[in-house]
């Protein structure tokens, strides 16, 4: 049954249903319109679970609804708030379901200089300092001589490879270890996440060298991404950050206990240079053989010094041949330092052989020194004709002796 | 000046930053302290000793490179890596 009208439609007119006007419209106005660009002040704008953005473009004199579906607004830096003023590409179209106009937006730039990264990058950048990660005094010193060293970076490319022939060439003793991660695009952020959390697994890990290769500002995206520079701040082992760009410095690098402006740099300060360490430690073995001579001469000294105090004449071959040794083991002592290991133990020996011809101790062994009545030291048969009186000293005193009849 | 010749946890070698830094301290007590010369001596042996083994692990040539991964059970897995 038909409604009766108030107007007697024409043959050619008929009631349209909503549908089908909005649907008409909506061709008309896609038609007419294609892709443009809107500056715009963005208000009201809402999120919802789904992740699709809701919002309005508004100037002075009239607004635009927009949608921006969560597809593409995934891939904005950051999350707009009301007031941003902003550039919106999109396809002007009606929603059925409101019979409203709507730009259905695909993407979305600010207009502040730097755009979105900018933004996302202040925000990110307050929230580490609010939480003094970015504070200097945080800053861990690197191990000197490191046996295990973590590099994080992409296993395709120039970084590791790079990096392996610098410790070739300076610290070669060592282990380095790969984390592989996506350093760019899609997933990137997640992926240094996860390659900071397994080195954080690994045991002994004395340094970590997180890096990438030059780029634009785009492509070292996630290095400040926050969740990034955060899992290195955290990183258990002391970080040298080195992604690539001298100007453009990353949250990464800020948070690092070391920057690098490349991973080459970055290599270079994770080790020592093998040869500098060599120079010193032989320099440091020849001081070893200098202060020990210098040790043995003082004890000659003293021995001596304590021979003389024994009172009357000292046997002079003794005593030369204990200068001679005591010159012999000092330059054994310096000789030593300069050749391999193995000789040392002789400076020992000889040492003790030094000690045992001290003249108390060969008096200990049995010894004795005749002398005449002036003191003199007697030394040969001739010496000793029969008859002659003497004084023999021995190892605790002396005593009175006289050379008998018949050899 | 004392010193267990062996710093450290039991068992494990003395790190190079050990040795370096204990010959340091053996040259400097030769030479300012009044040690005598029992003592003067064992701690040139021991100097000599930091030195071989300071030396035997600057002379370690060849560069470990190694990958690690997250393993299928969820725990770590550390795989030689080719030059």
């Amino acid at each position: 049954m038909t409604i009766p009208l108030p107007f007697e439609p024409a043959p050619h007119e008929r009631p349209y249903t909503v549908a089908q006007v909005v649907e008409a419209a909506r061709g008309a106005l896609e038609g007419a319109f294609p892709a443009l660009w809107v500056e715009g002040e963005i208000s009201n704008f809402k999120t919802y679970p789904s992740g699709h953005w809701y919002f309005s473009l508004k100037d002075p004199s009239a607004q635009l609804r927009c949608v921006m579906w969560r597809s593409d607004a995934r891939r904005v830096p950051a999350t707009p708030e009301d007031g941003l003023r902003v550039f919106a590409r999109g396809q002007l179209t009606i929603s059925a379901k409101r019979g409203e106009l709507q730009l259905t937006v695909r993407e979305l730039l600010a207009t502040t200089e730097g755009g979105f990264f900018a933004i996302a990058l202040a925000r990110a950048k307050a929230a580490l300092e609010r939480d003094g990660l970015l504070d200097p005094a945080r800053k861990r010193a690197l191990p000197a001589y490191p046996r295990r060293i973590g590099v994080i970076t992409s296993p395709e490319g120039a970084v590791w490879h790079d990096i392996v022939a610098v410790i070739a060439r300076r610290w070669p003793g060592t282990e380095l270890v790969l984390i592989g991660a996506r350093v760019q695009g899609e997933g990137a952020a997640e992926d240094l996440v996860r390659a900071l959390a397994l080195a954080d697994r690994l045991e002994r890990l004395e340094v970590l060298i997180v890096g990438r290769g030059g780029g634009s500002k785009e492509d070292l995206w996630a290095f400040n991404d926050e969740r990034v520079a955060r899992a290195v701040a955290a990183s258990r082992a002391p970080t040298i950050a080195a992604v690539g760009h001298e100007t453009d410095v990353t949250l990464t690098d800020l948070v690092a206990d070391v920057r690098a402006p490349t991973p080459s740099a970055a290599a270079e300060k994770a080790v020592p240079d093998r040869a500098d360490v060599v120079r010193r430690l032989e320099a440091t073995a020849a001081g070893l053989g200098a202060a020990v001579a210098r040790r043995l001469d003082l004890a000659g000294e003293r021995l001596r010094h304590a021979a003389t105090r024994l009172g009357g004449a000292v046997d002079r071959r003794l005593a030369a041949t204990g200068d001679r040794l005591r010159r012999h083991a000092a330059r054994m002592a310096v000789a030593c330092e300069s050749r391999r290991a193995g000789r040392e133990a002789d400076l020992g020996r000889l040492a003790a052989a030094l000690d045992a011809l001290s003249p108390l101790k060969v008096l200990d062994r049995g010894y004795a020194v005749a002398r005449d009545a002036g003191g003199r030291v007697l030394r040969r048969v001739a010496e000793f004709p029969a008859g002659t009186a003497f004084r023999l000293r021995v190892s605790d005193g002396e005593v009175p002796a006289r050379a008998e009849e018949g050899r | 000046m004392s010193g267990a010749p062996r710093g450290g946890e039991p068992g494990r070698p003395p790190s190079l930053e050990e040795d370096l830094g204990r010959l340091d301290a053996i040259v400097r007590a030769l030479e300012t302290e009044d040690v005598d010369l029992d003592r003067a001596l064992a701690l040139f042996e021991e100097g000599v000793e930091r030195l071989r083994t300071a030396r035997e692990r600057l002379a370690e040539a060849g560069l470990r490179l190694k990958q690690l991964r997250e393993a299928a059970d969820g725990g770590i897995r550390v795989d030689d890596l080719e030059r």
